[in-house]
C-alpha cells in the first residue's frame, strides 16, 4: 500500500442520496452533522451530488449547510447501479482527498459505500448513530450499535483516510434551510470509460401497501400476536390512519401473514426512530425492541401487566387492546 | 454453475435475554448457530443448483468451532464446506474479512456467490459488497426474488425502502439475500448422516494465496476503541389509568396531545 500522509486529506464530505429526483433527508441530517465537524476541524463540508439531471439539486445542498458541492451529472447514473456510483465517488475521492465522507445507512447507500472504501483502501463503519471528534488526531469516533442494538461500539479509524460510515437517519439534526448561503458548484471530470457497469437497473415497483413507508414516518402504531388474526388489524389501520401515521408490526405478526414483511420493525424487520411509537399487543421481545427503541415516546397497549414493552414505554395502558384501540380511536377522531 | 455460498458463526440470539434490572445483554446464555440471514443464502443456492445443475460449496472464515456451523449446510444438502481458519485472521474488521473469502472463492472458482443479508452480530452488510468488489464482479445486494437465470445473466428483484429495484446482470455475480426470497428446507435425515460423517476441510491463510498485511486487528482499517451495553430508557411507564376503555383513551389522548402529537 502507497505510503500516505494523514495530513494530506481534509475536509468533509457528505454524499447525497436521491431517489426519483427528490432529495433524501438524510442528506439534510447528515450536513447539519457535518457542518458542526467541519467547523471544528476548520475545513470545509462538500457534498457529493451524483446522477442524471440532478445539478437543480445543488442549491438545496447549499442552503443546507454545503461550501461545495461536487456535481457529477450524467446519463450513466440515471439509475442507482452500484458500480457506477461506487466508481465515481471513488474517483473524487482520490482526487480531493477528503478526510471524512459520510452516507445515509439505507439501502442505497449501504449498498455501494463498501465497494467505495474496498476500492479506496479505507475503513468503513456500518449504520452510525453518533459522531464524536478527538480533535487532536483528527479521529472520528463512530459510534454505532451491534447485535440488534444490545451493544455499542465505539469505532476508529486511526491509520487510514478517508474514514468512512454510513449513517441512520432521524439522528442527526438538519440545519434550517438557508436560500442566501453562498456555496461553490464544482463540476468534476470523470474517466467514465474506466468504470464497468455489470448490474443494471432496468424497471421499479412501486410498493403500494407501503403507503407511509414505516422507516420514514413520524408516527407508527403497531400490532402483535395480540391483535389476533389479518382481519383484526383493520384497528390498527384506523388508529393509525386518524393519528396520520405508518402501520408496524411485531414479527409474530409478520410471519402469521397478518401483515406483509415491509411492516416489520425490529432486528429482522426495520429500525424505526419514530416521535410517537404505539405498540398494541406487542409483548416487547428484545428483537423487536432493537428496532424501536430509538422512539421519542413509546406508548404501549397491552393486557398483561408484566409484558416487557411497558419497561421501556413512557406510556402505558394495561387492557383489552379491542376496546382501548378503537376508543382511542374514536377520541382522536372526535378531536 | 458454480455456486459459493459464505456464511457465518453468530451467537444464538434465540436464547439472549435482557437483564430486567440493567435492561443489559445476559450474554453468557448463547450458544452459536449460522446467521439466520445465511440460510436464505444456502436454500437459494440449492435452489439455483436444482435449476441449472453444478455444485453449491458453503465458505466460512472463522474458529475451528465454526466446522459445525457448517455441518448445517451440509445436512441441507450442499455439496461441500470450507473453513479457513488462521491465527493470523483473529480480529479482522470486514474490509479484512473480506479480503480473505474473497482468497477462497478465487481458489474455489465461482459462478455466483451468495451472501445473507447481514450478520446478526456486527449487522454490517459490508461483507458481500466489498468481496465483489475484491473479485471485480457486480454486486447485488437486498434480493428478494430471482426472476430469471442463464449461464450468463441473471434478472433480480432488489428490495428498496420504497418499493423493488429490477436489476439485470452478468455472471459472475453476487447477490446478498433479503428473508422474503424463500423458506430454507430443513435438514433432511440423509443429509444428517452425511453432515455426521462429513470431514470440513481447513484452508489456512496460505492455502488461498492470502496475504498476512491484509488481515487480522492490526491491519483493519477500523477498530473498536470501545464497546458498553446502551442505556436503556428502561424504567416505568406512566401508567394510564381509567374506569373503561373511553376513559383511559380519553387520558391517553389528552397525554398525547400534551406531547404534540395531535393538533
Ligand atoms: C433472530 C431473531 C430475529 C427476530 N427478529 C424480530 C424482529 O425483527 N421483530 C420482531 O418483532 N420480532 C423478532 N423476533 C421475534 C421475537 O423474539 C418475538 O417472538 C416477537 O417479537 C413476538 O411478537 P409479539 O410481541 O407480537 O408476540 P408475543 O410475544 O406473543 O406477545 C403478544 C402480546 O400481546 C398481548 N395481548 C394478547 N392479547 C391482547 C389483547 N386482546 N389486548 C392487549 N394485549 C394483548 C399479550 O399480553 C402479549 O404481551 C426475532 C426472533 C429471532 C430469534
Ligand atoms: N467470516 C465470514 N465468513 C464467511 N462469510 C461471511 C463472514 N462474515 C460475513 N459473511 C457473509 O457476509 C454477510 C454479511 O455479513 P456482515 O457484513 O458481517 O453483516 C453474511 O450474511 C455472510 O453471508
Amino acid at each position: 500500500m502507497a505510503e500516505f500522509n494523514k495530513a494530506d486529506f481534509k475536509g468533509v464530505w457528505i454524499v447525497a442520496e436521491h431517489r426519483h429526483g427528490v432529495l433524501h433527508n438524510v442528506s439534510y441530517e447528515l450536513l447539519g452533522k457535518g457542518r458542526e465537524i467541519a467547523d471544528q476541524l476548520k475545513v470545509e463540508l462538500a457534498a457529493v451530488l451524483m446522477g442524471d439531471g440532478i445539478t437543480p439539486l445543488a442549491s438545496q445542498l447549499v442552503a443546507a449547510g454545503a461550501d461545495k458541492v461536487y456535481v457529477v451529472d450524467n446519463p450513466m447514473l440515471k439509475y442507482f447501479d452500484d458500480e457506477a456510483y461506487a466508481g465515481v465517488l471513488a474517483q473524487l475521492a482520490e482526487q480531493f482527498k477528503p478526510e471524512i465522507i459520510w452516507t445515509g445507512a439505507t439501502a442505497v447507500g449501504r449498498a455501494f459505500f463498501p465497494r467505495v472504501s474496498i476500492k479506496l483502501n479505507a475503513g468503513l463503519t456500518a449504520d452510525c448513530t453518533a459522531f464524536e471528534l478527538d480533535f487532536e488526531k483528527r479521529d472520528i469516533m463512530q459510534i454505532r450499535p451491534a447485535f440488534g442494538g444490545n451493544l455499542m461500539a465505539k469505532i476508529v479509524t486511526p491509520e487510514r483516510r478517508p474514514q468512512m460510515s454510513t449513517a441512520r437517519y432521524k439522528v442527526f439534526k438538519a440545519l434550517a434551510m438557508d436560500a442566501n448561503r453562498k456555496g461553490e458548484i464544482v463540476k468534476p471530470e470523470i474517466k467514465f470509460d474506466s468504470i464497468k457497469v455489470r448490474a443494471k437497473m432496468t424497471d421499479f415497483i412501486q410498493e403500494l401497501e407501503t403507503t407511509i413507508n414505516i422507516a420514514e414516518a413520524d408516527v407508527i402504531v403497531s400490532g402483535g400476536r395480540g391483535v389476533g388474526s389479518g382481519d383484526n388489524f383493520k384497528i390498527i389501520r384506523d388508529l393509525a390512519q386518524a393519528i396520520n401515521g405508518a402501520v408496524g408490526a411485531s414479527r409474530a405478526a409478520v410471519d402469521s401473514g397478518w401483515v406483509p414483511y415491509s411492516h416489520q420493525v425490529g432486528q429482522t424487520g426495520k429500525t424505526v426512530s419514530p416521535k410517537l411509537y404505539i405498540a398494541c399487543g406487542i409483548s416487547g421481545a428484545i428483537q423487536h425492541m432493537a428496532g424501536m427503541q430509538g422512539s421519542d415516546v413509546i406508548l404501549a397497549i397491552n393486557k398483561d401487566a408484566e409484558a416487557p414493552i411497558f419497561s421501556i414505554a413512557k406510556l402505558g395502558i394495561v387492557g383489552d387492546l379491542f376496546e382501548i384501540v378503537p376508543a382511542l380511536t374514536e377520541r382522536i377522531k372526535k378531536g | 454453475m458454480d455456486i459459493v455460498v459464505c456464511v457465518k458463526q453468530v451467537p444464538d440470539t434465540t436464547d439472549i435475554k435482557v437483564d430486567p434490572e440493567t435492561g443489559t445483554l445476559k450474554r453468557e446464555t448463547a450458544g452459536t448457530t449460522m446467521n439466520p440471514f445465511d440460510m436464505y443464502a444456502v436454500e437459494e443456492g440449492l435452489r439455483l443448483k436444482e435449476k441449472l445443475g453444478g455444485k453449491v460449496t458453503v465458505v466460512t472464515m472463522g474458529p475451528p468451532m465454526a466446522k459445525e456451523m457448517l455441518k448445517i449446510a451440509i445436512a441441507m444438502g450442499v455439496d461441500e464446506a470450507v473453513l479457513l481458519s488462521d491465527r493470523a485472521l483473529a480480529g479482522s474488521d470486514t474490509w479484512a474479512t473480506s479480503y480473505a473469502v474473497a482468497q477462497m472463492c478465487k481458489k474455489l472458482g465461482y459462478n455466483m456467490i451468495l451472501f445473507g443479508k447481514q450478520a446478526i452480530d456486527g449487522d454490517t452488510a459490508q461483507v458481500g459488497p466489498s468481496v465483489a468488489e475484491y473479485l471485480d464482479i457486480p454486486c447485488v445486494t437486498w434480493v428478494k426474488k430471482v426472476r430469471e437465470v442463464s449461464e450468463t445473466e441473471i434478472t433480480v428483484e432488489r428490495m428498496m425502502e420504497d418499493g423493488v429495484d429490477v436489476v439485470k446482470a452478468t455472471l459472475p455475480v453476487a447477490l446478498t439475500v433479503v428473508k422474503e426470497i424463500n423458506e430454507p428446507r430443513l435438514e433432511s435425515l440423509k443429509g444428517k448422516m452425511r453432515a455426521k460423517k462429513y470431514e470440513v476441510p481447513t484452508w489456512s491463510l496460505a492455502d488461498v494465496n492470502g496475504d498476512p498485511a491484509m488481515v487480522g486487528l492490526k491491519n483493519s482499517p477500523t477498530r473498536v476503541a470501545k464497546s458498553w451495553s446502551p442505556e436503556r430508557k428502561f424504567g416505568k411507564a406512566e401508567m394510564i389509568d381509567g374506569a373503561d376503555a373511553a376513559e383511559k383513551a380519553d387520558k391517553v389522548f389528552n397525554r398525547v396531545k400534551d406531547l404534540g402529537f395531535i393538533k
